[in-house]
């Protein structure tokens, strides 16, 4: 799920060496169609094209990065927790609110027990349980679909301040909306810090730069006011 | 969903929102909701799905949200029709999948 699609999908596709097909979201048509909010979120659908479970975070396996990506992350935790101490604040792991309230390890079981067992799975759920376990979405929800896609829009025709200000609108309409913002905020950040490997994990103002961040906040404020299964909700 | 224009046909209405218009009104799912006036109209059908019509006249388009008429997402647990490129710019769809289970994993490289 990122506008620049292929470009950007490319190397981890490749590396996975997955077998299933692969493809790209350039228009984050999964967030209106089926209420996505977050990556990774994972739906299941039935032989019959019925859904029986709407978008949930789920995992296949502990995740694991890459040694850089690994060591870019310890960093920022360290520079949160050095920051947070010298202002007199109890440090936060940033970690914490992100990995809190989940047991990813068994996704990957319950996805298996339904392949194995189908409807009758405890995992499966029926139509109107899923409806109801959907995502709220009330008018300010489709408006902020609506702003991200006209921010969207505004950035690929090059006019970014445009299109920061409609994202800035759909943050504040759908707040626990987290690909909408990363989205945003990796597409900026990556420019400030001018590409390269990390760029787009970039997601919020380059130290000494604060004042050229555009939006109100970035991932590392979010991440550090969260509560444990904010980020990532239990469904499971 | 951007417009570049407000009278945009049925078809590519029921393309762009995945509801198709009837002569019961605009219909996904199971679920039905008629209309007042005729012939279809983005606007009126747009407010009674709870869609979010906004207007962005510096730059002459217009962008359509999803439907909120329910309060839910999902109006209907039958998955809707996705049509999205793969890494080489072939089209995929995911009614192609009929027949076999279907898991579906989003991710992002950032």
């Amino acid at each position: 799920m990122d506008m620049d699609g292929a470009a950007s999908a490319r190397e981890w596709v490749e590396a996975a060496g997955a077998e299933h097909p692969s493809l790209v979201d350039t228009q984050h048509q999964l967030d209106a169609l089926f209420g996505v909010v977050n990556v990774p979120n994972v739906i299941w659908i039935d032989e019959n094209g019925v859904i029986v479970r709407p978008p949930e975070p789920g995992w296949a396996a502990p995740v694991q990065y890459p040694g850089w990506l690994a060591s870019r992350l310890d960093e920022q935790v360290r520079n949160a927790v050095a920051e947070a101490e010298a202002e007199g604040r109890e440090p936060i792991d940033p970690r914490r609110a992100m990995t809190g309230g989940q047991d990813r390890d068994s996704y990957a079981d319950a996805v298996r027990d339904w392949a194995r067992h189908g409807a009758a799975s405890r995992f499966a759920m029926t139509t109107e349980e899923v409806i109801r376990a959907s995502r709220p979405r009330d008018p300010h929800r489709s408006e902020a679909a609506a702003r991200f896609d006209l921010g969207r829009h505004l950035w690929e025709r090059g006019e970014r301040s445009a299109a920061i200000e409609q994202w800035k609108i759909c943050h504040e309409l759908q707040p626990e909306n987290w690909t909408y913002k990363r989205q945003a905020w990796s597409l900026v950040g990556n420019e400030q810090l001018g590409g390269g490997v990390a760029g787009r994990f970039n997601q919020g103002p380059l130290p000494g730069r604060e004042d050229e961040w555009p939006f109100p906040s970035s991932f590392r404020d979010d991440v550090a006011a969260m509560e444990p299964g904010e980020y990532y909700p239990k469904t499971m | 969903m951007i417009l570049e224009r407000l009278d945009i046909d049925t078809d590519s209405f029921a393309a762009g929102t995945g509801w198709v218009i009837k002569p019961e009104g605009a219909c996904k799912g199971e679920v039905c909701v008629p209309f007042l006036r005729r012939p279809f109209d983005v606007v009126e059908t747009a407010e009674r799905l709870g869609m979010a019509l906004v207007h962005e006249p510096a730059h002459g388009v217009w962008a359509l949200g999803p439907e909120s008429l329910t309060g839910r997402t999902l109006v209907s647990a039958e998955a809707p029709e996705v049509v999205l490129s793969d890494l080489d710019g072939n089209e995929f769809r995911l009614s192609s999948l009929r027949g076999r289970k279907v898991v579906i994993v989003s991710w992002a490289p950032y």
